[in-house]
């Protein structure tokens, strides 16, 4: 009954993305690494990251594409989660820290620490981070939203104050008095769950767990999408007074899928953390929430695969320029945000989409009105 | 939940639905509403004419929430005071607004404009996990073939011409069940046709509903027959029906012209 939700792209995007979980780490564990079909250590993580990505941005894309919330903070969400899960990795360092400090991280020892700060309690316990995974985005999310929704801040405003608030954070973090590592943030990840942080199996792990996260959100997302209160969504969206006149409180709406997606980023970021084995005040970056943003309009607003297959694409395509072409990366992504604006103001998945309804209707459907089928970008 | 008034509502003394006492709104030192007082019977139709600025817009405004009036109160059903409550918690009570231009949900389909609408728990989470039931199946058929859009369902609002927008706007508001319905110019753009059928329409309603409706076209308020209520400067200028309001001297000044 469920599974009828779920679209052509949507089938296809599952397999897909379940197919990797499963396929990458065995071809890098099972394989032997002379052999055509091996895939190099190297790319198991990275490819994780990506699959992180792609769950980010389909949070993204349930408050932006869906609700019309434009977020230019969900770094800070995604962040927090990733926060959260380096202070478990942290604790899990214990002597084998350069200061061989049995309690504190080794940040502390250098910072002249004499005991572990109160919110550090609990963090040596693996479902108390991951509790914290959840919860540290999800009140920010709901405090941040409630103030904002309930006073009906709405469209550009909102997109400046929640960029203001992940830059507030990201200044919060690089201080050394905060606890967090400061600028270094946290890194030399040694256990996870009693296993080798940088053991292959571990990392093949972490990506089918990267994979089934990134399954299971899509999954969730479009069970909320297609159920009538994603159509309440789609509502607010295109006429949020309206959908107040008719009865439903917009803020509490909006409040649910705001908070939902910020819960949805922090396990984006507790499951990229390991993987890349750092977790720093610069991913807090207003810059790295606009990219976000960019993966979410490059693949197409408001179908939740697009969303995902634009995190892939970019970020793929950032790695191959920042390797080849380091200087020229930025222009890159300023020119492809540009050329998607101008000539696939639907992204890519939606231009597909619409080539693909055309081509089933036989002739070539003539629109009325274009403009109404995609809705402004900033609102 | 059929049911359109609740168990626990105090009887009320006149059959009065709809009561504005002395109700003024100032912006920057303007009165769009300079003391205006008005009732609306229980299934009364009535009809609100007047030049532009007159205040009507705003006295919907008043009505639905979306304004705060600074002096007076708004009751409804001898009991709630509008001019307490938000716009949701106001359509909920019972009052369902209709803008002058069509706001209907472009990028959903005709149904999906009229699902929404539906009288039902409005809450995220009751939403979330609603289910469609066969009663609201038949429902949304009979309001999608009172509105004529029943070809039509599966088409998305976009597509819909200026007069079937008009109708889907009004089929939603019936579809919230309410006890007063605000309609602004509902005969704005239509063809002489749509005209005639609307004011056949709003006729229905008004049997079992009371309908406040703004209009400008006279010959629409004509087809109507109820008593005409014309503003002016934010206040009442003339009532009665639309014989003795349009004779009315200080009327042809301001509005209907010699």
């Amino acid at each position: 009954m469920i599974l009828r939700n779920i679209d052509r792209a949507g089938w296809v995007f599952l397999g897909m993305v379940i197919t990797a979980g499963i396929l990458i780490p065995v071809l890098n564990l099972a394989v032997p690494p002379g052999s055509f079909l091996h895939v190099p250590d190297y790319l198991v993580p990275l490819l994780g990251k990506y699959l992180c990505f792609a769950l980010l941005a389909i949070s993204i894309d349930l408050i932006w594409g869906y609700a019309g919330i434009l977020s230019l903070g969900h770094g800070a969400f995604f962040a927090l989660g990733g926060y959260a899960m380096g202070m478990y990795l942290m604790r899990q360092i214990g002597t084998r820290g350069v200061y061989a400090d049995p309690i504190l991280p080794d940040f502390m020892v250098f910072l002249n620490y004499k005991e572990l700060p109160w919110f550090w309690h609990g963090f040596d316990m693996f479902w108390f981070a991951a509790i914290w995974v959840l919860l540290a985005p999800g009140l920010l999310a709901f405090v941040f939203g409630w103030l904002a929704f309930r006073s009906r801040v709405t469209g550009v405003y909102l997109s400046i104050i929640t960029q203001a608030m992940t830059f507030a954070l990201m200044l919060a973090f690089f201080r050394n008095d905060m606890g967090l590592g400061g600028n270094n943030g946290f890194t030399d990840f040694k256990d996870i769950l009693g296993f080798n942080i940088q053991a292959a199996e571990t990392r093949g792990v972490l990506f089918f767990l990267s994979a089934m996260a990134l399954a299971g959100g899509y999954l969730m997302c479009r069970l909320i999408v297609t159920s009538k209160l994603g159509k309440v969504l789609v509502a607010v969206r295109d006429a949020e007074s309206r959908t107040r006149f008719i009865g439903y409180r917009v803020e509490y709406y909006k409040l649910f899928v705001f908070t939902l997606s910020a819960m949805i980023a922090g396990i984006a970021g507790a499951l990229y953390v390991p993987q890349v084995g750092i977790i720093n005040p610069s991913e807090f970056a207003p810059a790295n929430s606009i990219e976000m943003v960019i993966w979410v309009a490059v693949g197409g607003r408001g179908t939740l695969v697009g969303a995902a297959l634009g995190a892939l694409v970019v970020n793929a395509g950032k790695t191959w320029f920042t390797g080849a072409l380091p200087e020229l990366w930025l222009f890159a992504l300023g020119g492809l945000f540009v050329f998607v604006t101008l000539f696939l103001p639907k992204g890519i998945l939606g231009t597909l989409g619409t080539g693909w309804d055309k081509l089933h209707r036989g002739s070539p459907k003539k629109e009325s009105a274009p403009a109404v089928a995609v809705p402004d970008a900033a609102e | 939940m059929n049911q359109i008034v609740d168990s626990d509502e105090l009887p009320t003394l006149t059959p009065t639905l709809l009561y504005l006492d002395g109700v003024t709104v100032s912006f920057d030192g303007f009165r769009a509403l300079n003391n205006l007082s008005l009732a609306i019977d229980e299934s009364e139709m009535r009809a609100i004419i007047g030049p532009n600025g007159a205040g009507k817009t705003t006295m919907m405004d008043v009505i639905t929430g979306k304004t705060r009036p600074n002096e007076g109160t708004a009751i409804f059903a001898g009991q709630h005071d509008l001019t307490k409550l938000d716009e949701a918690a106001i359509a909920t009570l019972g009052i369902g607004r209709k803008f002058q231009t069509p706001t209907v949900f472009e990028m959903h389909t005709v149904e999906d404009n009229i699902v929404l609408a539906l009288k039902a728990d409005r809450k995220p989470f009751a939403t979330l996990f609603s289910r469609r039931t066969a009663s609201e199946r038949e429902r949304i058929d009979a309001l999608l073939e009172r509105i004529r859009l029943k070809d039509q369902r599966l088409r998305k609002a976009s597509e819909l011409s200026h007069g079937q927008k008009q109708w889907l706007e009004i089929g939603m508001l019936l579809a919230q069940e309410p006890r007063v319905l605000l309609v602004d110019e509902p005969a704005a753009g239509m063809t002489d046709q749509e005209t005639a059928d609307t004011a056949d329409l709003l006729r229905e309603i008004a049997k079992t509903r009371s309908v406040i409706v703004v209009e400008h076209d006279m010959t629409f308020v004509r087809d109507l027959g109820v008593k005409v209520t014309c503003l002016h400067e934010g206040s009442v200028l003339a009532e009665g029906s639309l014989d003795q309001v349009s004779a009315d001297e200080r009327v042809i000044e301001v509005y209907l012209g010699r």
